[in-house]
């Protein structure tokens, strides 16, 4: 087995998906999940749940350090944050509780969606 | 009316990212534009501090679920910084309409992977 390649390997893929999930945030404002979690599906072969949950640790630590950065720039709005953010709160127990009951499959082909929504988006100016 | 709006897309929002692994910022951003007035470059900004709770409580739920793979996790965020400073020096030396355009492309390309995957056999060992 060639252990030692597989591993390098591996570990080039997760600060790939970390960079490029950090230039998605900074650039865009969109959390790096729409990258992290399907990158970590196709690359390293994770399931579906796995991939959400790993890509949520990484979230934490992205968004940390991308509001920080915004912060200086004088752009963020906290009274505006909790307004969205709170409830935010509630849907995301709701969102993981859910996410528990339904195939794998269905995981990814949502965020297939997911991702032409965000495609629309980003094309409609 | 608009702030129970921005609030009803919150946690619409927040759903979308606990269900999908995402921050929430596809709705966030929308909604702080749409019903709180906020400019494009603002709402993004906002919307990343909105994201950061929304992270927390789903990698906590998730902890309990068995599908954090936490050393990915810390290896992915730790290195994220590095792209985040690329993204914002960039964002300012190019056009963001190209920006915008490059990743939607790459979004699309992306989930056309992911439902070629969905789709196939599940018995097939991965290739």
């Amino acid at each position: 087995m060639q252990r030692s390649p597989a591993a390098t390997s591996r570990t080039v893929k997760l600060a790939a998906i970390g960079t490029a999930g950090g230039i998605f945030s900074g650039l865009l404002g969109v959390g790096g999940g729409s990258v992290i979690v399907p990158l970590l599906i196709i690359w390293l072969g994770y399931g579906a749940r796995e991939a959400t949950g790993t890509s949520m640790m990484a979230i934490v630590v992205i968004a940390a350090v991308a509001v920080t950065l915004q912060a200086f720039y004088g752009n963020v709005d906290p009274p505006n944050a909790a307004l969205v953010g709170v409830p935010a709160i509630a849907g995301a127990f709701a969102g993981t509780a859910l996410q528990q009951h339904i195939p794998e499959r269905l995981i990814a082909v949502l965020f297939a969606v997911l991702l032409v929504l965000v495609a629309i988006e980003l094309i409609v100016p | 009316m608009s702030e129970i709006a921005a609030a009803l897309l919150g946690f619409a929002g927040g759903m979308v990212g606990g269900l999908l692994g995402v921050g929430g910022g596809i709705l966030f951003v929308p909604a702080l534009v749409i019903f709180m007035d906020e400019s494009q470059v603002s709402a993004e900004a906002t919307s990343l501090l909105a994201i950061v709770p929304v992270a927390i409580v789903a990698v906590w739920r998730q902890l309990g679920y068995g599908n954090v793979r936490v050393r990915d996790g810390l290896v992915i965020g730790a290195l994220s910084p590095v792209g985040v400073a690329i993204g914002v020096v960039t964002s300012n030396e190019i056009s963001q309409r190209a920006l915008e355009l490059i990743f939607a492309g790459l979004a699309l390309v992306i989930a056309t992977q992911l439902l070629l995957r969905a789709l196939r056999p599940a018995d097939r060992p991965s290739d």
